[in-house]
Parts: structure tokens; C-alpha cells; sequence
């Protein structure tokens, strides 16, 4: 069974916590931050199949299921404001049932004003990434 | 500087450069991927939609007759600005890349075989490379690559090398999108010819930026978009000269390229430069780049090279001073064009930080990929000038960049 007030809960954490910032400054050096504490990858898992090109920056994403059934997601990106925003997906969706991976509503960056990055215009791969994420949710949901 | 460039009045024609971006007044450095529009630009548009639209070539009526004029007006201004031989030689296309293509598809087709070499330089946008291996990949012709020198001129010697390899086309760009080089079309379309082969020139970056005497340089083929040059976007043109305009068949078929078709005799095909303008053509983008070129010429492109040449070594001058920072393209010619790179940051960060703070900058491989992996960097942070742009606005760009490293280190 899914439990969507999970990823809920972890979205309006997000929101909750980026209504502090009071300028994009502040907001980017979060961004910033985040990009620097997330783990990297080790270099085994930066392989072309778990590469998302963007047309700027690099993404790499692995998933796998643990032993209760939820996706864990690792990923990182060679840019640095990319791997925090990467860092973000990561913190919403890591840790949750595959179905519910594959049909939330992912709504946090546009409250958070952020949403320009995750347009396909915008090429830093992170919409790439957010459709992969998803994709892995639907596949592991149907092998449940 | 020249006391006679007014750059207040230049920027007065410019409305866009009043806006504001994120909040901070637009600081616009990326006219090499497309420059803004004049008033006159926009007004010429304007009032061609308003009053003078109608097709054109093919009617009797009082308005078909006046946008023919201006659309035939708007060539003879091309053909006497670049100083072609005559106004056949002027082929109105979408822009560069669309020229190229004509070019591949039809003199590259008729021309070209398995046992053919093209050369192309390693500077070359992806215009410029993709149409001849798309070509090469049906014809089976062999593609040489002409190399450069790290600070992005090309290497003579290796020039005159590949030329002994007897290539039937030598393709280049007049200058480098991504390091600036202003490459010596003249000296190369001249050993090239030297080696018997035709000369098509990619003129993208050098149509806004300088003069260009197309007879002088003495090129069979040249290419340039529109908005690049002040002017609008989906128009461009392709000069070719008129004994190979003649000899190569037609690419698109369609309305006004033909002379007279038939079910029943073989259709017969029209002049140039009719011939490759199949189709309603983008009318009011011609005329309103006929006005772009008048607008370039009553600034004056001896001045605006000038102008930009100031900016550029400007533009090194400053940056340079950043810890870390690296410029690729030092070629001692080179116009209004500044990529780098800077130590412990990524070009795509740099760029997203500098939009924040209203500075528009090109970050990425800038459509050159092999120069990139050449540099073995994945991209680089382009910034590049326009006339309407300032010391000022470069000084900008210089204390955001300051802003953003100390962000990102």
C-alpha cells in the first residue's frame, strides 16, 4: 500500500523550510549547500546507464529496492546548483513505495519558485531526471 | 574611446535593454546567439504587416507590387552591402544553417562522390559539420578535419597539408562562435582555390561584426543569418556565384522556382536565385534586414568593429584578474566573442547565478562539441558583445561573477 501523505509531508517540509530565505541569495546557497552535503556517487555508478544528459550539466541517477519495498535513489550531478536541486528530488522521493514515486504530484519547486529548472527548456537534466525517477517508480511498482 | 560613437544613442535604439531581468537592470552578452532589434528593425516589420503585406512576384495588384519592391529592394541592399557581383547571387534562406544545407543538398550532391574530400576546420559550428556527414553518410565522401592552434587560429601548415589531399570543398567559418578567431578568409579561399577546390564560408559571426567584401574575400559560397545581424529571426541568406548558381540543380520544389510545369513535358525550372527559393518566403523578415543592414551601415561597421574590439580586450583585461579564471580563444584576431572558464565551478552554475543577477551569458558547448572535446572541458561561459553594449555593462558582468564564485567555492 502507498502512502502519498508521506511525500506530501516531505514536499511541504521543502516549502516550509526555503519560506525563511528572504532573497535568492539565500535561497541559492541553500541550493548550494545542499548540492555539496549530498554524497557523490561512487565513480563505479557514474556509467553511461545511469547518465541523464542534460545540455549543460551531468546527471547520474541509480535506484534499487529495499528490503520493505521502497525505491532508494542515489544520484549526482556535475554542477553544482544541479546536484542540490538533484539533492531535493532525492530527499522527497528516496525512501518511498514505488506507485506512489510514479504518480505524485511534485509540486514543492514551484512553490519554492523554482519550477523554471524543472522546465524541459531549461536543459540541466533535472526534468529528464524527475521523468527517470517516476519511470523507476512505474517499473518497480509493477514488479511488486 | 572614439568620442564619435555615441553609445547612449545607439542604446536608445534598442527598447529591450531597458528592461529588467530578475530584477536587475539587463545586461545582455550574448548577441553572438542572437542580437536584439533596433526600432527600425521592429518598425519596418510593423509597418510592412500593416500596410504593404501581400504576396509577392505573382500579383498585378498595387500591394503585390509594393511588397515585391520591398522584397527586391531588401536583396539589392544585401548584394551591395557584402559586395556581391549582382543581385542573382543573393538567395534569401531561413538563416545560416538553413544556406548550408542548400548548399550540401544540392551543389554537395551533384558534386560530391565516394572518392571526394571535404575539409572542415575544428572551430566549426555544428552547422557546419552535421549537413556534410549527413551527406557523407549517403555519398560515402571522406571528411578531413583542418586543425588549430590552442589559442583557436588554424594551423597553416596543416591547411596546406590537408589541401594536398586534393578536397573538392573547403569549408569554414569566417569567425568562431566560441573563441572569436576572425579566421583570414581571403589567404584560405585563395590556397584553396590554389588546390581546385570551391570555398563555402560560414559567415554567421562576421556579418554583424565587421565588413565583408565578397568579391574580395573571392569565396564561391557564404552564408548568414539575419538575426544575428540586428535583424529578424527564420531569415538569413546564402551567397553563391552566379556560374554555380547556374549549374547547380534546385533543392525544395514548390511554387516560384519553377520556369513552367508539366504532366505531360519535363517541367523546367526558373533563374537564380529564384531557382532556390521555393515557396512563400519570409517577406517581412527580408525587408526588415534590409533595414537591419542600413542600421549596421549608418553606425558604421568599420566603428562598431572597433567599438567591440575595445570591449573584448576590455573584457580580458578584467577578467583576468579573477583568480582562476581561464579564457579559451586568444588568437591575436579576434572579434566581439569571450568563452572561459573558471577553476572549482561549472560553467552551467556560473551562468544560472549570473541570470539572477540580470546578466545574460551563453554557458555549454555553444554548438561545437568536437572544439570542446578538443579543450577536453565540457563547455565554457561565452559572453559576447553587441554594439549597444558597454565598459560598463562588462564591468557587471565582472562583480557578478565575483558574487557567484564566492557563492559556489
Amino acid at each position: 500500500m502507498g502512502n502519498m501523505k508521506l511525500l506530501e509531508a516531505r514536499q511541504n517540509e521543502i516549502i516550509e523550510e526555503f519560506s525563511m530565505f528572504g532573497d535568492w541569495m539565500e535561497k541559492y546557497e541553500h541550493i548550494i549547500e545542499m548540492g555539496k552535503d549530498l554524497n557523490p556517487l561512487v565513480d563505479i555508478d557514474k556509467t553511461e546507464d545511469n547518465l541523464i544528459r542534460g545540455c549543460q550539466s551531468r546527471v547520474w541517477l541509480t535506484a534499487q529496492k529495499d528490503d520493505v519495498g521502497d525505491v532508494v535513489f542515489s544520484a549526482d550531478s556535475d554542477a553544482i546548483i544541479t546536484k542540490g536541486l538533484v539533492a531535493l528530488m532525492v530527499r522527497v522521493l528516496s525512501g518511498a513505495k514505488p506507485e506512489d514515486i510514479a504518480n505524485v504530484d511534485l509540486h514543492f519547486l514551484e512553490d519554492i519558485g523554482l519550477n523554471t529548472h524543472l522546465s524541459p527548456t531549461r536543459s540541466n537534466g533535472l526534468a529528464s531526471m524527475v521523468k527517470q525517477m517516476k519511470m523507476y517508480g512505474l517499473v518497480f511498482s509493477a514488479h511488486s | 574611446m572614439d568620442g564619435k560613437y555615441d553609445i547612449a544613442a545607439i542604446r536608445r535604439e534598442f527598447p529591450i535593454l531597458d528592461r529588467k531581468v530578475n530584477g536587475f537592470p539587463l545586461v545582455y552578452l550574448d548577441s553572438a546567439a542572437s542580437s536584439q532589434k533596433p526600432r527600425t528593425v521592429i518598425e519596418t516589420q510593423r509597418e510592412y504587416l500593416t500596410h504593404f503585406h501581400s504576396n509577392i512576384h505573382r500579383g498585378v495588384h498595387t500591394l503585390a507590387t509594393q511588397a515585391t519592391e520591398a522584397f527586391e529592394g531588401a536583396r539589392e541592399t544585401i548584394k551591395e552591402h557584402f559586395n556581391a557581383a549582382e543581385n542573382a547571387e543573393i538567395i534569401f534562406t531561413a538563416g545560416a544553417t538553413d544556406g548550408i544545407n542548400l548548399v550540401a543538398g544540392t551543389w554537395g550532391r551533384a558534386n560530391l562522390t565516394a572518392s571526394s574530400t571535404v575539409l572542415i576546420t575544428r572551430l566549426e559550428h555544428h552547422s557546419n559539420i552535421v549537413p556534410w556527414q549527413i551527406l557523407a553518410s549517403e555519398i560515402g565522401f571522406k571528411i578531413e578535419i583542418i586543425e588549430i592552434f590552442p589559442e583557436g587560429s588554424i594551423d597553416l601548415e596543416d591547411y596546406n597539408a590537408k589541401l594536398a589531399l586534393a578536397p573538392s570543398l573547403v569549408c569554414f567559418s569566417h569567425v568562431s562562435n566560441t573563441l572569436g578567431t576572425i579566421n583570414e578568409a581571403k589567404l584560405l579561399t585563395s590556397l584553396a582555390h590554389n588546390a581546385g577546390a570551391v570555398v563555402m564560408v560560414d559567415g554567421s559571426q562576421a556579418a554583424p561584426h565587421m565588413n565583408v567584401d565578397l568579391q574580395d574575400i573571392n569565396c564561391d559560397f557564404y552564408v548568414a543569418s539575419g538575426h544575428k545581424m540586428y535583424g529578424p529571426t527564420g531569415i538569413g541568406f546564402l551567397y553563391g556565384k552566379r556560374a554555380l548558381l547556374d549549374e547547380m540543380p534546385p533543392w525544395r520544389g514548390g511554387g516560384e522556382m519553377i520556369s513552367s510545369v508539366s504532366f505531360d513535358v519535363p517541367t523546367t525550372f526558373n533563374v537564380p536565385p529564384y531557382k532556390f527559393e521555393a515557396g512563400t518566403p519570409h517577406i517581412s523578415g527580408a525587408i526588415a534586414l534590409g533595414a537591419a543592414i542600413k542600421w549596421m551601415e549608418s553606425v558604421g561597421l568599420d566603428n562598431i568593429a572597433a567599438h567591440e574590439l575595445a570591449l573584448t580586450k576590455y573584457a580580458h583585461e578584467k577578467l583576468l584578474q579573477i583568480e582562476g579564471l581561464r579564457i579559451y580563444g586568444t588568437a591575436d584576431n579576434k572579434a566581439g566573442v569571450v568563452s572561459f572558464l573558471v577553476d572549482g565551478t561549472h560553467p552551467s552554475d556560473l551562468g544560472t547565478l549570473l541570470d539572477q543577477l540580470g546578466v545574460a551569458v551563453r554557458t555549454g558547448h555553444h554548438c561545437t562539441e568536437p572544439l570542446m572535446d578538443w579543450y577536453k572541458i565540457p563547455g565554457t561561459v561565452r559572453a559576447s558583445f553587441g554594439a549597444y553594449n558597454t565598459f560598463e555593462e562588462i564591468d557587471a558582468l565582472v562583480a557578478a561573477l565575483e558574487r557567484a564564485i564566492k557563492m559556489l567555492k
